[in-house]
């Protein structure tokens, strides 16, 4: 099965291959515009038949990286692709998104088309290589070069405020990423290696570590975002178009997260153990703050973008609890988050494709027009709040009984969090769904249609397995989570 | 070894020879041509091979060296000047101004470049930088009815002269306190401990190389210059000349005072940090493209410089990776505007970039390729250049430098990202005429070197820089 890395990884070029043939012969208007959906719906179907069929053929009992491909390429770099139990993941959850994405904006996106087809498919080539590249340059050039698609989805697609959004976004984390990239080079330079699982061997020296910590860590802290970093994503966020918003939270967020797990732990455990209260202090601050922030937000997007802040909170700490349980959860916390917060987006993206706002008070008692809608953003409210049966309760519970072995205080507070995320989500899905319609404004508005359905059901049988099945995630993540656990308590003993 | 080897200097030869067989062919014809640039082309090519396949030694009693590193620069200089004049070619007979002295001061600007790159004393170290520098400040005025293009030329004129005093004034000096005019004799000299004598005079060979290469603090004529000049004179100068004094610079620096490297590291550093910086934060007022472009060179020297500072083989190495990727998108990146023109005027600043992606797709997709690059975006190869400037100097055990300069360049991303804005979001004033089929040639070209071909071009670059760059193996 070699290759399959790479043609997994780079199926979406061929989309965008053929969508330039359409360009340069000259097609333009109505029917090239189709076709090229239809292209990028097909090519992300691919991928993720392909990313499904990686899933299956995983074994699941090892540990170890799987599907390896190694080329050399200069100066001792290479091209590594491989993954793990960690990183399949969201290989998965990346391609099982994209379509949904292209179906999402089949409506939604009238100019400009083909650009933004081939933007995605871009985006969908670099998010599978961050997470299979095992070689630290290879890495670090996909994790930059997705910056750029992101820059012009926002920028071109966006809304009123797109420039100041997109520059935001795109300085926030390229100073994040600068820093990393001297840490990466002076990894290279101390380890003579650029291969992420030897350097995951290699023991760097104590004073190095906590520098080469806190470069990761900048990059990947913009990247999650946590607070105090995280000012750059509610407007990301508010000004991209719906699918935009839906890869950035769903997937772009979970490369921090993924970072941790994959770099900062193995690499530099002693470091790790020595910043974990920052981290716990940092999460717990997130949790608490930035819910009490989106309870106060009159912007649909806006709050739902605060309430990712807030659970990517429970990530960060889960990741560096120290235990399996904390990183099991901090997993399961962001794939679930992907499905839920990406559901959220798109429910937001229903009702402001018909009526172009997104303010709270402008809606209301949308029940009456649209019942089949609000039982479905009931759902995903509920997901987001964390109820059983849900796959958003799985990972909060989890996150938190792994935070609680390693610090009581943090689970304490963000136990709080929980009660918060109740209190905002409710109260917007109560003003946005129930009560009296007094905007006449609304009295046309019509419920869900085929299409938007058909992007919802896959997300809510995601979201409803995932709660009461979680093993097929721990499964697969399993023997991973246990070798990182393992070899950072190892390393901590000496 | 030190004979009198002709054969050491075939490419000098060609060069010479046919610059003169086409300045006397032009006066004689009174105007220049497809033909005549052609010709000047293929004497570069000519120069190039003689360079790859000619023997290598020391020649002139050390005054010459034709080494790895010369061959490398040398190829990369002719090439980039090959462009130079297939660029000028359609733009200036669009102009009316296709004159036949165009070709001919590329090629003695080549020569310059390539005694530049190959010289091993002081002599003809200021042999090569008078050649190409005379003929730079005549070409940068090669518009002469036109007033910035004049102005441009006696700019860079008056203040390319302060420049060369202070390199004779450094290079007298320490002839006076080494003895010698040679590098290695220099070398010798300084051996355990450099005289203060020689040290000053090194410091103004400094300051007088740093004004060729526009480093801050001696960048001032650059902005004005790269506005005022004939733009594919500007793809030209942006690119090869720098790389020639950059060369220089090494040799002076590893082959002369390689046991001094305390001592110059500083100065250099300062030097490297100062261009990173004026050209992050000066770039950012800019609304014309060419001087954007000049405070984008500035920052861009100052990455190239940092590799310097890094000394030894992969210092050298790591700077001529860097010129030489960051040449094909500054080449490029010029050809885009010499390229582009709307209602018989020029195209130059950000404004007129406003919606190019929907006016010419290629053009505009290549300008965003060479933005990138230049910020050092993976993965254009313009990310690869600073791969290796930083690789050596964090090898260096300069972190603090590396660090500060990457902050840099994220102070430079904002007008990149800007030129982006404007070429992807803005909306399209009206249509742009159509673009020269060469120059466009050229853009498209450099743009797929920068992704993707420089990708797969790389594994066959760096062993060939690390031989260039072995010969200071310390």
């Amino acid at each position: 099965m070699t290759g399959i890395l790479s043609l997994t990884t780079f199926l979406p070029m061929a989309g965008v291959a053929a969508i330039l043939l359409l360009k340069t012969f000259g097609q333009t208007g109505e029917r090239a515009d189709t076709a090229a959906k239809w292209i990028a719906l097909v090519t992300t179907l691919a991928t993720f038949a392909l990313s499904v069929l990686l899933v299956v053929q995983f074994d699941q009992a090892d540990p170890g990286f799987q599907f390896l491909e190694e080329i050399p390429w200069f100066a001792g770099l290479s091209y590594r692709m491989g993954v793990d139990g960690i990183s399949i993941l969201f290989v998965l959850l990346t391609a099982f998104l994209l379509p949904l994405c292209v179906i999402a904006s089949w409506k939604s996106i009238d100019k400009r088309v083909l650009e933004y087809m081939i933007a995605f498919l871009v985006l969908e080539t670099l998010v599978i290589g961050v997470f299979c590249a095992l070689d630290l340059i290879l890495f670090y050039l996909f994790f930059e070069a997705g910056l750029v698609p992101m820059f012009l989805i926002i920028g071109i697609w966006g809304g009123k405020n797109r420039i100041y959004a997109a520059f935001k976004f795109f300085l926030y984390t390229l100073l994040g990423s600068v820093l990393m990239l001297a840490a990466v080079l002076t990894m290279i330079g101390v380890a003579g290696t650029s291969s992420i699982p030897e350097l995951m061997r290699y023991q760097f020296a104590d004073w190095l570590q906590p520098w080469l910590w806190i470069a990761f860590f900048a990059s990947f802290a913009v990247k999650m975002p946590m607070w105090p970093v995280h000012t750059w994503l509610p407007d990301a966020h508010v000004e991209a178009p719906t699918a935009g918003s839906v890869i950035l939270a769903g997937i772009l967020l979970k490369m921090g997260g993924y970072g941790f797990m994959r770099f900062s732990i193995p690499m530099f455990p002693d470091a790790s153990q020595m910043f974990a209260p920052l981290v716990f202090g940092l999460s717990a601050i997130a949790i608490v703050y930035t819910s009490l922030v989106a309870f106060r937000q009159t912007d649909i997007k806006k709050l739902i973008a605060y309430s990712s802040v807030a659970h990517m909170g429970f990530v960060t700490m889960g990741i560096f609890s120290g235990n399996a349980v904390g990183e099991q959860g901090a997993l399961f916390q962001m794939l679930s988050h992907g499905v839920i917060s990406g559901a959220l987006f798109l429910c937001v993206g229903v009702v402001y494709d018909r009526m172009h706002t997104r303010e709270i008070a402008f809606y209301g008692g949308l029940v009456n027009r649209m019942p089949f809608y609000a039982a479905v953003f009931m759902l995903f409210t509920m997901g987001n709040v964390g109820l059983p049966g849900t796959s958003g309760f799985v990972g909060e519970i989890l996150t938190m009984t792994g935070v609680y072995q390693a610090s009581t205080w943090t689970a304490f507070v963000s136990a709080s969090g929980v009660i918060l995320s109740a209190m905002y989500a409710l109260t917007l899905y109560r003003r946005v769904v129930f009560g009296e319609m007094t905007n006449p404004a609304l009295a046309q508005i019509t419920d869900l249609d085929r299409r938007e359905m058909l992007i919802f059901a896959p997300l809510i049988i995601s979201t409803l397995y995932l709660g009461v099945q979680p093993d097929v995630v721990f499964n697969i993540t399993g023997a991973s989570v246990d070798a990182l656990v393992g070899a950072w308590r190892a390393a901590l003993a000496g | 070894m030190t004979s009198f080897s002709l054969s050491l200097v075939w490419p000098e030869v060609i060069l010479a020879g046919a610059t003169l067989i086409l300045l006397v062919l032009g006066a004689f014809r009174g105007r220049g041509g497809v033909v005549f640039n052609g010709l000047a082309v293929l004497t570069l090519a000519a120069a190039a091979v003689a360079a790859v396949v000619g023997p290598q030694g020391r020649g002139f009693a050390g005054g010459l060296v034709a080494d790895d590193l010369a061959v490398f620069a040398k190829v990369a200089i002719y090439a980039a000047s090959a462009f130079g004049i297939v660029l000028g070619d359609r733009w200036l007979a669009r102009k009316g101004e296709s004159k036949f002295e165009f070709p001919v001061l590329i090629l003695l600007a080549a020569l310059g470049m390539g005694m530049m790159a190959s010289a091993g004393d002081l002599i003809s170290l200021y042999i090569g930088v008078e050649l190409h520098s005379l003929a730079l400040y005549v070409l940068a005025a090669f518009r002469r009815d036109d007033a910035k293009s004049s102005e441009a030329g006696l700019k860079y004129f008056v203040l390319g002269a302060l420049s060369s005093g202070l390199l004779l004034y450094g290079a007298s000096l320490i002839y006076g306190f080494a003895g010698s005019t040679h590098f290695d004799a220099i070398a010798a000299s300084v051996q355990g401990h450099a005289d203060t004598g020689v040290l000053f005079g090194l410091v103004f060979l400094i300051c007088g190389l740093a004004f060729k290469v526009s480093a801050a603090p001696f960048h001032m004529w650059t902005p004005d210059v790269y506005e005022g000049a004939p733009t594919p004179v500007v793809g030209f100068f942006a690119a090869a000349p720098k790389l020639a004094a950059m060369v220089l610079l090494a040799r002076v620096l590893q082959e002369g005072f390689a046991e001094a490297v305390e001592q110059w590291r500083q100065v250099i550093l300062l030097v490297a940090l100062a261009s990173v910086f004026v050209g992050a934060f000066a770039g950012l007022a800019q609304k014309n493209l060419k001087r954007l472009w000049a405070y984008s060179s500035i920052a861009n020297i100052g990455y190239a410089l940092i590799g310097l500072a890094a000394g030894g083989e992969a210092g050298v190495q790591a700077m001529l990776m860097f010129m030489v990727l960051y040449m094909v998108d500054v080449t490029g990146f010029f050809a885009c505007l010499t390229a582009l023109q709307r209602d018989g005027r020029p195209m130059e600043t950000l404004e007129d970039m406003a919606g190019l992606v929907k006016e010419r797709p290629g053009l505009a997709l290549a300008m965003t390729a060479f933005s990138l690059s230049a910020l050092g975006l993976p993965p254009f190869t313009g990310f690869f250049a600073k791969f290796y400037v930083f690789k050596a100097a964090i090898g260096a055990h300069l972190e603090w430098a590396a660090i500060a300069a990457l902050v840099g360049s994220v102070v430079a991303a904002v007008y990149y990202l800007r030129l982006i804005k404007v070429i992807w979001f803005d909306a399209a004033p009206s249509a742009t005429e159509k673009p020269a089929v060469s120059a466009q040639a050229i853009a498209i070209a450099a743009a797929l070197f920068s992704f993707p071909v420089g990708l797969v071009a790389l594994i066959w670059l760096d062993p060939l820089s690390k031989a260039a760059a072995a010969a200071f193996g310390g």
